[in-house]
């Protein structure tokens, strides 16, 4: 049974058991609070805006490369946004174009010093890390940009009307076991050994399970809030870009091995370039929940967020080697981090424990995975 | 009865059930030279590493006796504690570093503190006097070239008292008289009472060089004789000598017109004084098996790199394809004009090893499968590359399986499943059987017939002689960057090959 079983299916369950572990250890510790409806509202909240960065973040991992520029840019483009929002009071919308607009140009900027002019990539984002907080001080003066417009706010601030925010979740759920039967069909149209039924649709089960109950909660505060409906469609879009289409197979391909994917004649210069651009468009959507969500642009705003993101993919199974890595693993790091945070701050942990904590959590995770796979 | 220096006796070493050595004996006392001769991969370097304790005591059967003790060490720092030094083919030195830092690399004079600065500096001088390089200690290595870097190499084995030196290759990127310098050098260490190991390729200097020759062909020990009376010939016949069996299936097919033409191919790495491949023009016609020979450096591999834009230094050649030129500067045009490789190194340029079977075919041809904004349609994909597996025979549980925990065989049956869904008109093979077995080999052959009877034309790279010999329709023979012979595979023999790919002088041509 066991040696059926993959090691990114061990790796889920290692996650989903340790988030459990720390939900059940929290909820003890503060009598419940951790689990109340409000609390879970705002953890997942929280967790917004590092998963979305780690949706980006997760995507240049798997190609092997790093980006360090991630916390300083987000702090730049959020700046952007607030300056064009209270600066000269922008339509929302353009205001929103404009800056993921501005993010995939950074990010373009990145990717093509990293993969046509060939400096590594931990040396062009730290660069840009430095840069970019440099443009952000200069354009501000160093001061906060404020107060935003209450349209803007929409974006990190608002909830989801209870009879929408139900029937996308209920479409979801059917989505869910629609693909699910459809890719069995598949599978056993090629030939190809199916997992058994009971082990697909029991995982099918337990993720609907867990949304409706989710959804149940935040119900019953006050609603599904708008960046988690953001993430959650951004993480539908990331996961069916990296498993579906050919763009995301390139990626896993020169992670895996570059030179090998360049003598199959892939593009992998472009390739590698549009992964920093990709990810600089999430930078972007991050760094418009965060203005929204402090209702201004601060020069400080993103500081050293990038560890948060770079941590959130490897919790969650992405090896810093590339090729391997996964959106749902990451978005799962982000809220094993978030929720640490949230837990140790109810219970009043000063913040020098809180960080000796999440460093020791992340080396932990890394140690687990280095070790697993050496007794393979 | 004198003891010998080193006696290895009956060794016998296997790699997962095959054996690479089949009980090689050797002998050699002090101010000898042992020069050991045979095809590539016939067993010369595994005996090396067996010797110098790559290969631990235990991990083969079979005894080393030096100095009359047995050998029994676990890595290479015992036995260089012996005395026992091998210099590879790929040098070993740190290239920024100086001379002298790299002669007392681990074995620095003085306390951890303090280096003893003087001493080191005499001893360096003392040392390149005695390999007669004319250099200061401080030069730092990247400085020298490769036949200097060579003997700097000697030096550092001469500073940890060596015994028995082994030189694997030493000569195959050196000029004429960095070769005369090193060849020098080495009899005047037999004169100090050293004993030498010598692994080459070139007969002339081994005869020059050795007072005994070893041939050892597939793992088997052939004989060794006494340099006394003996040939060139005499070694290529030892070296070569197994008969033709039936391992090649042979079978007609039709040659056409020409198809590709290449005109004064030359390629060569930025700063390199000698060039890879040099002024080398041929032709290829539509249904032929092109063979080409020669040994390891000979410019077989950069060639064919070169028609496939994978060259990594400065390449030109006037390519025709079909009649029309064609300038060919990465990869993705040569596949795009019908040109697709199998790679020498499978490893590092063949598999993504994480990757699914699959999934490494489709690689190439990702986009024949996908919509404007690239999704894959995987019914499309899933039905060719079942059909694949099932055409090529990849033996594997499922396609979802991670091609590294498939054999060698079909790993390389997967590659070239992915070359050909790309459709090509021309195939180029680099060393398609190395460390493949029997059977996945024949299976690869028959292929091969099978494609060229479809039309395509391929070129095939090989260092197996009987391999050219079996499959191809003509052969072309490289040495040293240039093409040196071309021959019909009717009345083809080994010997001819090894004749023109080895000795200098060669009027057969």
């Amino acid at each position: 049974m066991f040696k059926t079983i993959k090691t990114s299916q061990l790796q889920l369950f290692a996650m989903l058991a340790a988030m459990l572990l720390i939900v059940v250890f929290f909820s003890f510790a503060t009598d419940g609070a951790f689990v109340s409806p409000r609390n879970i509202s705002n953890l997942i909240r929280q967790t917004a805006i590092v998963g979305v960065l780690a949706i980006g973040m997760v995507f240049v991992i798997i190609s092997a490369e790093i980006d360090l520029s991630v916390g300083s840019m987000m702090g730049l483009l959020g700046g952007v946004a607030a300056i064009l929002d209270v600066w000269f009071h922008f339509p929302i919308m353009l205001t929103v174009l404009i800056t993921v607009a501005a993010g995939l140009v950074l990010g373009l900027f990145n990717g093509w010093w990293v993969a046509y002019q060939k400096v590594p990539s931990f040396i062009v984002t730290l660069a840009g890390m430095l840069a970019f907080r440099g443009i952000l001080v200069g354009l501000t003066d160093g001061a906060t940009v404020a107060p935003t417009s209450s349209s803007l706010a929409i974006v990190g601030q608002s909830y989801i009307p209870s009879g929408w925010g139900i029937s996308v979740v209920s479409l979801l759920c059917l989505g869910l076991v629609a693909k699910v039967y459809a890719r069995r069909k598949a599978r056993q149209k090629h030939g190809v050994e199916n997992q058994s039924a009971k082990f697909e649709y029991a995982k099918a089960t337990i993720a609907v399970a867990v949304l409706m109950g989710l959804l149940f909660i935040l119900e019953s505060y006050r609603g599904i809030p708008t960046p988690i409906l953001i993430m959650g469609g951004l993480i539908l879009i990331a996961t069916y870009v990296a498993k579906r289409t050919s763009f995301g197979r390139r990626i896993y391909a020169i992670g895996g091995n570059i030179e090998a994917t360049r003598m199959s004649g892939v593009n992998v210069e472009r390739t590698k370039m549009l992964v920093f651009g990709f990810n600089g468009m999430m930078v972007a959507v991050a760094a418009l929940i965060l203005t929204s969500r402090l209702g201004a642009g601060s020069p400080a705003a993103g500081n050293m967020a990038e560890l948060d993101a770079i941590a959130a993919c490897v919790i969650g199974g992405a090896s810093l080697a590339g090729g391997v890595g996964a959106v749902f693993g990451a978005i799962m790091g982000a809220l094993i981090m978030a929720s640490l945070d949230n837990g140790m701050s109810m219970l009043d942990v000063p913040t020098f424990w809180q960080l000796i904590v999440k460093g020791m959590i992340l080396l932990l995770a890394v140690w687990l995975d280095v070790k697993t796979k050496k007794s393979q | 009865m004198k003891q010998p220096l080193l006696d290895m006796r009956g060794i016998i070493k296997s790699f997962s059930g095959v054996r690479a050595l089949n009980g090689v004996s050797i002998q050699l006392d002090p101010g000898e030279a042992l020069s050991i001769c045979g095809e590539n991969g016939s067993g010369k370097s595994t005996l090396m590493k067996v010797l110098s304790g790559v290969w631990p005591f235990g991990s083969y059967e079979g005894e080393i006796y030096f100095e009359g003790n047995l050998v029994k060490a676990s890595s290479i720092r015992d036995t260089e504690a012996l005395g026992i030094v091998i210099i590879h083919q790929e040098l070993a030195l740190v290239k920024e570093m100086t001379v002298l830092e790299n002669i007392f690399l681990g074995n620095e004079l003085g306390t951890f503190a303090r280096l003893n600065d003087e001493e080191m500096h005499r001893r360096t001088a003392e040392l390149l006097a005695r390999v007669k390089l004319d250099i200061l200690p401080d030069t730092p290595i990247r400085e020298l070239g490769v036949g200097q870097q060579q003997l700097v190499e000697i030096a550092k084995a001469l500073n940890k008292n060596v015994k028995l030196l082994i030189l694997d290759e030493p000569t195959s990127s050196l000029t004429t008289t960095e070769i005369e310098i090193l060849l020098n050098i080495v009899s005047e260490l037999k004169q100090q009472g050293i004993a030498c190991i010598y692994i080459s390729h070139k007969l002339e200097e081994v005869l020059a060089l050795s007072n005994w020759v070893t041939v050892i062909r597939d793992g088997d020990h052939i004989d060794t004789r006494s340099v006394e009376n003996l040939t060139q010939n005499d070694i290529i016949s030892m070296m070569v000598g197994r008969e033709l069996d039936e391992l090649f299936p042979r079978e007609e097919h039709e040659i056409g017109d020409i198809v590709l033409k290449v005109k004064h191919a030359t390629a060569k790495q930025a700063g390199a004084s000698r060039a890879q491949v040099e002024d080398v023009s041929f032709e290829l016609r539509q249904g032929e098996i092109l063979g080409i020979a020669g040994l390891i450096g000979s410019g077989r591999t950069e060639l064919m790199q070169c028609l496939y834009g994978s060259y990594d230094g400065n390449y030109e050649a006037e390519v025709e394809l079909h009649g029309e030129s064609l300038a060919i500067r990465s990869q993705r045009t040569a596949l795009e004009a019908g040109i697709a490789m199998v790679p020498e190194d499978r490893k590092r340029h063949g598999i993504v090893p994480i990757m699914s079977v699959g999934r490494n075919i489709t690689l190439s041809v990702l986009s024949q499968y996908s919509s404007w904004f690239g999704a894959i349609n995987e019914d499309q994909e899933s039905q060719d590359i079942d059909n694949y597996i099932a055409q090529l025979k990849v033996k594997t549980a499922s396609s979802e399986l991670s091609i590294k925990n498939l054999s060698g065989g079909n790993q390389q049956k997967a590659i070239i499943a992915k070359c050909l869904l790309t459709h090509p008109k021309i195939l180029i093979l680099d060393e398609p059987t190395r460390g493949i077995d029997v059977g996945a080999k024949y299976e690869i052959y028959k292929l091969m017939f099978a494609l060229v009877k479809q039309g395509m034309s391929i070129i095939m790279v090989s260092s197996e002689l009987s391999e050219v010999i079996g499959i191809s329709d003509r052969v072309l023979v490289m040495h040293e960057g240039r093409l040196k012979g071309q021959f019909d595979h009717q009345g083809l023999t080994q010997e001819m090959i090894m004749n023109c790919a080895i000795k200098e002088d060669t009027t057969n041509v």
